[in-house]
């Protein structure tokens, strides 16, 4: 097989993957939206949140110790002791239940039936509020983290030798697959079951679709707006934590977590607002473009295209498709 | 009684004249995605000036103050800070930011307060009779560059002919700094050069990664900056790439930078202008007389990281600019047009920074009307992963000047012609 597309077909492998990863943060968006019409522009902030959460309890760390230290001129840090990965992930899942249901108590409850744009507006303030939040609760500073079922069980990184070595005997050149994508992959294909498992086949899941469907006919059968909204923050909560541990594996938990949102967004123009499955297609459809423009004719316009060329490709799909390829097409009668 | 009255706040004002502190602005971001890099610099800025108050009773028996302003490394909230803080007697700004240094060039030119972009910023601003101004001492990207590749010609018996030099930057102005004198330099040297981009916030670079498991470059010269740091590292380490031979600039090789990426970033070197680590004696004196006192500006935890030591470095350099104003002026009390003298006068020499307490914590330079940069030594540390310590494994290397200069007198004769400047040091 030709050098070149070896290597173009190394590519698309990576594509997807990284599709997969944008994919994870896609679908905190969808969630919310497709519940209650709330683009929530906070999603990334939730994954850096959840992120630093998840290592704070893992290491033991004091939340909001610089606080308590500038206030009372203490010195402590840390509690002494570090916490198991396992049980570190279901003390964050209940903050972040705790953190949807204040966003509701606080922020939500107060603008039932306000303009969408409102809604946006309210998100964009919970951006910036929980980025303040999590800086004072847990530091700004990078943290490395290592999700491990015990202490040779961690989340792996790096080369895929398996890959590398069949495809190097195949074709005489191995393929490049980072084995944190792989187990990327794979949380993502269980998450999507399990999301798919409870609107489907769950009481509080059909509940959740009948208020994405209609809001009032869902509340003249009995169905508490209030309930679902928690339920759907804390779900979208949850993907922010997976996507949070998923990135942040790979570059530390640190402030920039926060702007992978940026990634989601072509990813949700394409595959659509409201469709689960379209932010997976949308994902794969983004990675592999956004690598296969870069390796093909990023050298001859100087490289960096990922960032411009996935919102390019989402805008050409527009074009054809407003609502994306599995959004819900809005007709307004006027 | 309106005469005494007249009279009381006539001599507060004129005791409060005397009195006026030694102004400081520190542009600092401790918010945004780069806080974790700006965070100990601005401590370690902070608290050099916090022991010179606290022990010495600030410079020539006049204190300091320094003002913090939060750029968030945002350069219209740099400029912002800048025109906020000017009116308050500042000395020197260090805008911390290739973005708000070249805003505020022209701005403090025309205000006579003097700008120190200490390893960033625009490069030819080392030329004084240009940039009168401007100080970017003890070095700059330009002479990083050639200290990167004299490094690589020392570990390859000078030869370097027909090796592949792969430049990964920062798609931004920061980033494609050094490109001109890499291409120099690879004319001079013969190695084949090559470049690869990575875009804003830079935490996806993959497509880099394989790219470069493709061409297989002997070396990689890294210019990145906040997360592209240590996500470069972690893919370098993924695709096997000899950590030895990937060096980057002074802006990418704090532990911040290594530490996520665990036993996998071990080798890996990276340029630095000053020391690293806390073996120095003037940390006993901050620990003493700043954190052990309660007050530091942070939690007292960052003493000896990279970034904590270029913060002290900075205010070190500063503060010694300051005494050289005060010798020529004969006043303890200066001004920035003062201050600005002091920095073209200055001169760091092995016993002076041994007296600070610094011994061989930088390299020795001396400012002159005409050079602004001095002369532009730089050393090559690594990272040891299992001591999480970075270590200088050269002395203090001068850059190729032969290059360096040239580039630099085009550059800034450039900018002169385009700002009808007249030349200075006549």
């Amino acid at each position: 097989m030709p050098d070149q597309v070896l290597f173009a077909t190394e590519v698309v492998l990576n594509g997807l993957m990284a599709g997969v990863m944008y994919s994870l943060v896609a679908l905190g968006f969808v969630l919310i939206f497709k519940a209650s019409g709330i683009f929530n522009f906070a999603q990334g902030v939730m994954a850096l949140f959840a992120a630093m959460t998840l290592v704070g309890i893992q290491n033991g760390q004091v939340p909001f110790s610089h606080l308590f230290n500038a206030i009372f001129g203490t010195k402590i840090h840390y509690f002494g002791w570090e916490v198991h990965s396992v049980i570190a992930i279901l003390l964050t899942v209940i903050v972040m239940i705790f953190m949807a249901w204040a966003v509701q108590r606080y922020i939500f409850q107060y603008l039932i039936g306000q303009e969408p744009i409102i809604l946006f507006m309210a998100t964009i303030g919970l951006a910036y509020f929980l980025e303040g939040v999590a800086d004072l609760m847990w530091g700004a500073e990078i943290k490395t983290l290592n999700v491990c079922l015990n202490s040779d069980t961690c989340l792996p990184q790096g080369i895929n030798t398996v890959i590398d070595s069949v495809t190097f005997g195949w074709f005489g050149y191995g393929f490049f697959v980072d084995n944190l994508d792989i187990s990327a992959t794979i949380v993502a294909i269980f998450l999507v079951a399990v999301l798919v498992i409870f609107s489907q086949y769950t009481k509080q899941g059909r509940a959740m679709r009948a208020v994405a469907d209609d809001h009032q006919a869902a509340l003249s059968v009995g169905i508490s707006l209030n309930y679902i909204w928690i339920l759907v923050w804390s779900v979208a909560g949850f993907v922010a934590l997976v996507a949070g541990i998923m990135w942040g594996a790979k570059s530390g938990v640190q402030f920039s977590l926060s702007l992978i949102a940026l990634k989601a967004l072509p990813v949700l123009m394409l595959g659509g607002f409201t469709s689960i499955p379209g932010a997976i297609v949308g994902g794969l459809i983004i990675g592999v473009g956004e690598k296969l423009f870069e390796f093909l004719i990023g050298p001859m316009i100087g490289g960096a295209t990922e960032n411009w060329f996935a919102y390019m490709l989402a805008l050409l799909f527009l074009v054809f498709r407003p609502q994306g390829l599995f959004g819900e097409k809005i007709i307004e009668r006027v | 009684m309106k005469k005494t009255l007249f009279a009381a706040i006539a001599a507060t004002l004129v005791s409060g004249a005397a009195m006026a502190d030694l102004v400081f602005p520190s542009l600092s971001y401790r918010t945004g995605p780069f806080a974790a890099g700006g965070i100990p610099f601005a401590d370690g800025y902070a608290d050099y000036f916090t022991l010179l108050n606290e022990r010495d009773g600030g410079i020539g028996g006049v204190p300091i103050k320094v003002i913090e302003c939060e750029t968030a490394y945002n350069t219209e909230k740099g400029v912002e800070c800048y025109e906020a803080t000017k009116g308050e007697g500042s000395l020197v700004y260090q805008p911390l930011s290739t973005g708000i240094t070249y805003q505020i060039i022209p701005k403090a030119s025309a205000d006579g307060i003097p700008v120190h972009s200490m390893g960033y910023g625009r490069t030819s601003a080392t030329n004084g009779r240009v940039f009168e101004w401007v100080f970017n001492y003890p070095t700059n990207y330009w002479n990083g560059a050639s200290i990167a590749v004299k490094h690589i010609l020392d570990l390859n018996d000078n030869d370097i002919s027909g090796k592949k030099i792969t430049l990964l930057y920062f798609n931004g102005a920061y980033g494609k700094e050094p490109i001109p004198t890499l291409e120099a330099l690879s004319e001079k040297h013969g190695f084949e050069f090559n470049t690869l981009a990575i875009d804003f916030p830079g935490q996806e670079q993959k497509s880099q990664w394989l790219q470069i498991r493709r061409d297989q470059p002997d070396y990689i010269l890294f210019w990145g900056w906040g997360v592209m740091n240590q996500v470069a590292v972690q893919e370098a380490a993924n695709i096997r790439y000899p950590m030895e031979n990937f060096i980057g600039i002074w802006w990418s090789g704090a532990e911040i930078d290594v530490l996520p990426a665990g036993d996998g970033a071990n080798g890996y070197k990276s340029l630095q202008f000053h020391n690293v680590g806390s073996d120095f004696p003037i940390f006993d004196d901050i620990e003493k007389y700043v954190v052990d006192t309660g007050k530091a500006a942070g939690a007292g935890d960052q003493i000896g990281t990279v970034l904590y030591n270029r913060g002290v470095y900075a205010a070190m350099l500063a503060a010694e600019a300051v005494r050289t104003a005060q010798d020529i002026h004969n006043t303890a009390d200066i001004t920035s047009a003062m201050m600005r003298d002091g920095m073209e006068a200055l001169t760091m020499t092995p016993e002076r920074m041994a007296e600070l307490g610094l011994p061989n914590f930088g390299p020795t330079f001396q400012v002159t009307c005409e050079n602004h940069g001095g002369e532009g030594l730089g050393a090559i540390a690594q990272w040891d992963a299992s001591a999480t310590k970075w270590a200088l494994v050269t002395d203090f290397i001068a850059p190729d000047d032969e290059v360096i200069m040239p580039l630099i007198e085009a550059d800034s004769m450039a900018y002169a012609e385009e700002n009808n400047l007249d030349l200075r040091c006549n």
